[in-house]
């Protein structure tokens, strides 16, 4: 694809493949689970961060390793958090969720001297080698080809991550995750701990955000304290209305139109949060099921009245 | 040694005793019927035993095993199951799901997240089996939402059925369901529980259900037992009548 | 030994803040069973609604009535909630609770937007009201009389709710609505009245809470969520749905907010959440919440 497009649509893609691993982790919660989180960007954050501290401060240039410290450091904040989220009802899941990410930005611009403030760290390109230091981009004008080859890596990534999350949800543990979103009494009465695996979930959940984040930062070149506020886990939820959440397909739907949608909309209105909170309040009113699940609903009607009418 | 027995257990809510004192056994094998009017304390007495409730006095034993504050999946793994009267199911999976879930909790397979669950040949086969015998294989994947009530009775049944419990209690199987139904209903459950060789409790407002299906009638009335045994001895006992029935026998 | 009394009656001061708005939120769930995620930002909303008419009829009117400004912000808020409950919130009564969230929180995002597009990202204050009022000598020290004004307004809307709600007739019809929705409209009440009577109940408490500080610290964007989050600690540790854990609540979270910042300011909102996830620990629904 790179080669038919220039360098900017590239980058734009792989941001939406960022943003759709992202709306998978999300949606292993609320779609599979029942449990909906504002708090995500918490994820997205300790992803990021784990990125800019290990080259900055452990000199780590490895994208691999990148990967893993970000899957661990969003592993670790994952487990803490559902801790306190999982035990609870929904409304104060969501509740907790917000306030416990925003806990995390707090901190990100308060303790300056490790994060960078308000100001961030950066994270060139430049410093960052691809598998296992055999692709590196050094030079004045390596962006492109940074870009092209970036683009691949993610896109791998991605339909790893895609796959992954697909036997996930029709694991024996998806399967129970559903149950317990159905009907918790129910699932109770079979033996299932409840809160043990909205935990496992919300792990597994800030897992595959955290690894979204990871993803993103290089590409970016800079981590700030905004990737923990708040409006990113709206957007993350957004994707997921936007999409359809009883839907495997619609959060990633949802990524990727919204990539598109918030670059040409910021050109049009300043005001782009006022625009996405009305057309979540429209999404949720009118269509619950986002594009893909009222897609779906259409074609099924389509068929059976075609079949009727046969 | 009887399956289940309980020794002087109550449970008051306020002033209301809705369990006062019951001294319950159940045998293995047994076909239980529990009736009363309604506020008796069937549905109270039940809860208690399968952790819905915890008592404030007496206990509840499985064997030789005091359950009496145990949580509901130590009871599970001591053979309870149960069904729900206000039909609880999980609506948004199919069929097949619903009875596979309540076997893969069964054997603790629940937690396996690499692999995917229709892999899962044994499960499948069993639970396939397991709705034969209920006939609901015909519906295996429609979604549990989408089933006529007689039918999500029965898979409310089949779920509690497939933890292969020792003791199977029933909340109001036929409630809420035409006559005819009732009966195929009823003629299912019996056939599988008794084929299965499945000691039962069902709650049941239905006396004629209630008189052709069991072996055993126990009869609450307050959070207390009237009367307890078998059906032909509870249908002659004016006392029971009376109460049940409302008509006065004694003349 | 005065900075420390001096530093009771900020922590007090704020205390009557959160209160109003916890209070508000508890109020809202209590009577309906959802959770307003834009209640800060009705918070927000009444703290630059009274800092603008403030400073702009500060010209015109004598200071003393620019006070009046402080309940008319909170009306004009309440006012808003009274036009978004029936056309938003309604709606949503009947289906489940993450389209309840869903939409209160794209609420949320356009009332921060909406904000910062009247008003634009320069902070307000309404400086002039706490400057009026003077200072009085606490052990020696100054001390904003408006602060101890306040404390006492807190005081009052604790008060007053606590008998609103507990001896008038209308609290019993809340009440009643509370704790069985069915029930109470089998019994002939107005549940859609009282529904919308409680929202803009709800949001004029926020509303007043924003006036009340904005004299004292500037309007900025993102004081909605800012306050929500801790607002929400307010109700983790009070209880979700209860008047005394929205009152005792944001005591302890202000005295412990103020303790932290004394000592190490940074990991103020950490050291809150710590404390909240210890007391969900022994007590899931809080102090005083009530069990589902």
């Amino acid at each position: 694809m790179p080669i038919l497009t220039s360098t900017y649509q590239t980058q734009l893609l792989t941001y939406g493949l960022t943003l759709a691993i992202a709306a998978l982790g999300f949606n292993l919660l609320l779609g599979y689970t029942g449990l909906l989180s504002f708090g995500h960007s918490a994820f997205l954050g300790a992803g990021a961060y784990a990125v800019a501290f290990m080259m900055r401060y452990l000199g780590v240039s490895s994208m691999e390793l990148f990967l893993l410290g970000g899957i661990a450091f969003s592993a670790v904040i994952a487990a803490l958090f559902g801790v306190v989220c999982v035990r609870h009802t929904r409304i104060f899941f969501a509740i907790l969720t917000l306030a416990l990410s925003q806990v995390l930005w707090t901190l990100a611009y308060k303790f300056f001297w490790i994060t960078g403030g308000t100001d961030g760290i950066r994270v060139p390109f430049a410093n960052v080698t691809l598998l296992g230091g055999l692709v590196s981009f050094p030079g004045a004008d390596a962006f492109a080809g940074f870009v092209t080859s970036y683009y691949y890596y993610v896109l791998v990534v991605f339909a790893a991550c895609a796959l992954l999350m697909w036997v996930i949800v029709h694991s024996p543990f998806g399967k129970t995750l559903q149950a317990i979103r159905d009907n918790e009494t129910r699932a109770r009465f079979l033996g299932v701990r409840i809160w043990r695996y909205r935990w496992l979930a919300f792990l597994v959940s800030g897992i595959f955000t955290g690894l979204a984040g990871t993803l993103w930062v290089p590409l970016n070149g800079l981590v700030t304290p905004d990737v923990l506020y708040w409006p990113q886990s709206g957007k993350i939820v957004f994707f997921a209305v936007l999409g359809g959440f009883r839907n495997f397909f619609g959060p990633i739907i949802g990524a990727v139109t919204f990539n598109y949608l918030e670059v040409y909309a910021v050109a049009l209105t300043e005001y782009w949060q006022l625009t996405l909170g009305v057309i979540l309040i429209v999404l949720v009113t009118f269509l619950p099921a986002g594009i893909v699940g009222t897609t779906v609903r259409l074609a099924a009607r389509l068929k059976r009245s075609r079949g009727a009418s046969a | 040694m009887s399956l289940l027995r309980t020794e002087g257990l109550k449970k008051y809510f306020g002033e209301t005793r809705a369990v006062d004192g019951v001294n319950f056994s159940v045998n293995e094998g047994e076909f239980l019927s529990l009736v009363g009017t309604n506020g008796a304390g069937k549905t109270s007495l039940v809860n208690l035993i399968s952790a819905f409730l915890i008592p404030d006095s007496g206990r509840i034993f499985i064997g030789e095993r005091d359950i009496t504050y145990a949580t509901v999946d130590e009871r599970i793994r001591a053979g309870i199951a149960r069904s729900f009267q206000l039909v609880n199911l999980f609506d948004d999976l199919s069929v097949l799901d619903n009875v596979a879930l309540a076997i893969f909790a069964r054997e603790r397979k629940t937690k396996r997240i690499f692999t995917l669950a229709e892999r899962d040949t044994e499960v499948t086969a069993e639970a396939l089996d397991l709705l034969g015998q209920f006939n609901l294989d015909g519906k295996a994947q429609a979604l549990a939402g989408g089933l006529a009530q007689g039918e999500r009775k029965l898979l409310d049944v089949a779920v509690a059925y497939a933890l292969r419990p020792k003791l199977l209690f029933l909340d109001e199987p036929t409630s809420g369901v035409s006559t005819r139904d009732k009966a195929q209903i009823m003629d299912t459950v019996s056939s599988v529980v008794r084929g299965g060789k499945i000691t039962a409790v069902v709650i049941e407002h239905d006396m004629d259900v209630v008189f052709k299906y069991s072996d055993r009638v126990v009869v609450m009335h307050e959070g207390r037992f009237l009367a307890d045994g078998p059906p032909d001895e509870i249908r002659r006992s004016r006392e029971v009548a009376t109460y049940l029935l409302g008509t006065d026998v004694s003349t | 030994m005065e900075i420390v009394a001096l530093q009771v009656l900020n922590s007090l001061f704020y205390a009557a803040v959160l209160f109003l708005i916890a209070a508000g939120l508890s109020l809202i769930f209590g009577v309906m069973g959802i959770v307003n995620m834009a209640h800060g930002s009705f918070y927000a909303l009444g703290a630059y609604v009274t800092a603008w008419s403030v400073v702009a009829a500060a010209a015109a009117v004598p200071t003393p009535v620019l006070f009046l400004f402080l309940p008319l912000g909170a009306a004009v808020v309440a006012l808003v909630g009274l036009v978004i409950e029936p056309t938003l919130i309604r709606p949503f009564y009947r289906r489940p609770e993450e389209y309840q969230l869903l939409v209160t929180f794209g609420l949320l995002l356009v009332l921060e937007d909406v904000i910062r597009a009247v008003w634009g990202g320069t902070p307000l204050t309404a400086g002039q009201l706490v400057d009026s009022l003077g200072l009085v000598r606490i052990g020696g020290l100054p001390y904003p009389v408006y602060n101890l004004l306040m404390i006492g307004v807190g005081a009052a809307a604790a008060l007053g709710l606590w008998a609103f709600v507990y001896r008038t007739r209308f609290g019993v019809l809340l009440r009643a609505t509370a704790q069985d929705r069915r029930m109470a409209a089998a019994l002939g009440i107005d549940v859609g009245r009282i529904y919308i009577l409680a929202f803009g109940l709800g949001c004029f408490m926020a509303g007043l809470g924003g006036a009340i500080v904005v004299p004292s610290q500037a309007a900025v964007l993102g004081m909605g969520v800012e306050v929500l989050v801790l607002a929400f600690v307010v109700v983790v540790i009070g209880g979700l749905g209860s008047l005394e854990g929205a009152l005792v609540g944001a005591l302890i979270v202000s005295a412990l907010r103020t303790i932290t910042i004394q000592f190490w300011e940074e990991i103020e909102l950490a050291a809150l959440y710590l404390i909240a996830a210890i007391v969900l620990l022994i007590r899931p629904t809080g102090l005083f919440g009530r069990k589902s």
